[in-house]
């Protein structure tokens, strides 16, 4: 270790000085603007006025909570499945989940809203079919759906990649020992899975939690998230002290939840 | 003998692609015996456990088990149980949990399952290891594991797959002595599968000698060494010299310009054999008693013995011999008649059994081609 103590040092440099300028100043400005008010005075006005937004807090975890359990259902077979197939076969379906990656966030949350609207895709294609329209559109069903169709692929991806590495050998001694198919899945890949689940929830619950945009777009302005009353405080309200504290409850929610999924993991690992 | 076959494989035949894996293959199986299928990597050895374990479905032919075809019974229903070449223990369970998996799916009850795996963890010398996790243990202890796992569920037969692979020399030596009491003291068939000759003739009541898909030979451990079929198993079991020969006439064979008494008869008069002469069981004389004369070109010093090659009319004889025969020596070599054996000649005639190109650093550089193979 000693030997590259100053090598490494300096190579360590420019990460130290990228994080300090981009990872801690901001940290640091939150926590000042947070217990400061416009004059720079200390004070804990803000803190105190978050308990208006104790409703909209809850709703983003709700929010946050129901999608990601959504996510995990429809991501948990996929991945299964796209594992199973042969290699040749995995790379294509996973190119073909990572597809709409390559587009705009703000483009593919438009095209929601042209596919749900009450006029829209699907509405237009009911009428024509001779079938009464559904109203889609800004409600919290919309919300939720823009959240798990952005963060699915979040999900997928990290228990597909434990799931292919998952040695065949396991399964067939499943098998083996008495286990039928429900059984090898049930007692065999779901357990040996839960390090790529555990990691698949957090990728898509903290930006879930913290979204903005999905809600005022295909929500309406009626499902406000945490993340749009952030954004209106530095956007509109030039609040920065209020934002602030708001960005900083909300990043020690997440830190929290974060906390808990490791200790999950941490315990996964033990066993694992 | 018929009565108490446990396992019978008939007319199997299986192809993976264009690579025809076992070719007609047949095979019975007694109740309580440790037989051994033995042979290098490729020989269909593991595709045939794999068979009777029924991961693989043979193209043709049937596997009784117990009198009943079972080619369609899923793995899971099958009354036999497999320990995996990498053990594959699952990594998120303990080692009481490990044990217990099959049991739980058999709906045992807390206390039966309880008394079942500590019973297992006694017979394989872990007791007190309940609750460490896999990855703690070493591979030995893994592979002990393993077994318990596989006979907690009481399995009429077991499946071995190179068990002991991945273990070191003399904790191999070690685990082949418990593997051979634990057969014995719970008295249900192993089924084994190696490619190493000597872990087969010290452990199994049957030899089953593979090659190319085909069974070359099945026997005792002692026929198999010392009856050899064909030039394949005579080579692959142990060190053998193997000589063109032709036989005179019943207990007559000559070979490298001499006629030697031996013990084999039936053979057609003027008949061309190959003759198998074991290292050990020849003996040097001075070169004017002896039977052959040749003159030692290489000299390895193996602890027990010296093994010498000693050139004779152009064919390398090896000659392991406790006398030190320094190189370029001329030597004398005498034969008993019941150290000859005769073979009928074979496809693998003219393969084995010439030391002329032998060297140990060859030897060693193929058995690791082997292991990667695999």
């Amino acid at each position: 270790m000693r030997r590259s103590g100053t090598g490494a040092k300096l190579i360590s440099v420019p990460y130290v000085v990228w994080a300090a300028l981009f990872i801690i100043a901001p940290l640091f400005f939150v926590v000042y603007y947070s217990f400061t008010n416009a004059a720079g005075q200390f004070t804990l006005d803000n803190i105190h006025l978050l308990t208006k937004y104790i409703p909209t807090f809850l709703r983003s975890i709700w929010f946050g909570i129901v999608a990601t359990l959504i996510c995990l259902l429809i991501a948990f077979p996929t991945a299964y499945i796209i594992s199973q197939k042969s290699d040749k076969i995995q790379r294509t379906m996973i190119l073909l989940v990572m597809l709409p990656m390559w587009m705009s966030f703000l483009i593919r949350t438009y095209s929601w809203m042209a596919i749900l609207q009450d006029t829209g895709l699907i509405n237009s294609f009911l009428v024509k079919i001779g079938i009464d329209p559904v109203h889609m559109i800004n409600t919290g069903g919309a919300v939720i759906l823009g959240m798990v169709y952005n963060f699915l692929p979040y999900m997928i991806m990290p228990i597909y990649s434990v799931m292919a590495k998952l040695d065949f050998s396991m399964v067939e001694a499943a098998q083996d020992l008495g286990s039928n198919r429900i059984n090898v899945i049930r007692r065999c890949i779901i357990p040996m899975s839960i390090p790529g689940v555990i990691s698949g929830i957090t990728m898509v619950f903290v930006p879930s939690v913290s979204t903005f945009y999905i809600s005022q777009k295909l929500g309406g302005g009626s499902f406000d998230l945490i993340g749009d009353v952030i954004e209106r405080q530095f956007q509109q309200s030039y609040n920065y002290n209020l934002g602030a504290s708001l960005s900083l409850v909300l990043m020690i929610l997440i830190l929290l939840s974060m906390a808990v999924m490791n200790h999950f993991s941490d315990e996964g690992e033990m066993v694992i | 003998m018929e009565n108490n076959v446990i396992i019978a494989l008939k007319n199997i035949s299986v192809t993976f692609g264009d690579n025809n894996v076992l070719k007609d293959l047949n095979l019975n199986i007694r109740d309580k015996e440790f037989i051994t299928l033995l042979g290098p990597s490729g020989c269909g050895k593991t595709t045939t456990l794999r068979i009777i374990a029924g991961f693989v479905n043979p193209d043709e032919g049937e596997v009784i088990f117990d009198g009943k075809k079972i080619n369609d019974i899923p793995p899971h229903k099958r009354q036999l149980n497999t320990i995996f070449q990498r053990y594959a223990l699952f990594p998120h369970l303990n080692v009481y949990e490990n044990i217990a998996f099959g049991l739980r799916i058999r709906k045992q009850s807390e206390k039966q399952i309880k008394e079942t795996v500590e019973e297992m963890l006694e017979l394989v010398n872990l007791k007190g290891f309940n609750k460490r996790n896999i990855t703690s243990l070493s591979g030995g202890q893994q592979q002990r594991v393993a077994i318990a796992r596989a006979l907690a569920v009481k399995p009429r037969v077991l499946l071995l797959d190179e068990p002991l692979g991945a273990l070191d020399l003399k904790l191999r030596k070690d685990m082949q002595v418990e593997l051979k009491n634990i057969q014995q003291r719970l008295g249900i068939t192993f089924i084994y599968v190696t490619h190493d000759q000597e872990e087969a003739l010290s452990m199994s009541d049957t030899v089953v000698v593979m090659d190319s898909g085909v069974i070359q030979q099945i026997g005792t451990p002692i026929d198999i060494y010392n009856e050899p079929r064909n030039a394949f198993v005579a080579d692959f079991i142990g060190e053998s010299n193997i000589i063109d020969g032709v036989m005179i006439d019943d207990c007559l064979v000559d070979f490298s310009g001499h006629r030697f008494v031996c013990l084999d008869k039936g053979f057609d008069k003027n008949e061309a054999v190959d003759v198998v002469v074991r290292p050990e069981d020849v003996d040097v004389t001075e070169p004017e008693k002896g039977m052959l004369r040749g003159t030692v070109t290489s000299v390895t010093f193996k602890g027990v013995h010296f093994e010498i090659i000693v050139d004779i009319g152009g064919f390398k004889w090896m000659i392991q011999t406790t006398d030190y025969h320094p190189e370029g020596a001329n030597i004398g070599l005498y034969i008993e008649p019941d150290a000859i054996h005769i073979m009928k000649k074979s496809e693998y005639s003219g393969m084995f059994g010439d030391y002329s190109s032998f060297s140990e650093e060859f030897d060693e550089l193929s058995e690791i081609d082997e292991e990667e193979e695999e």
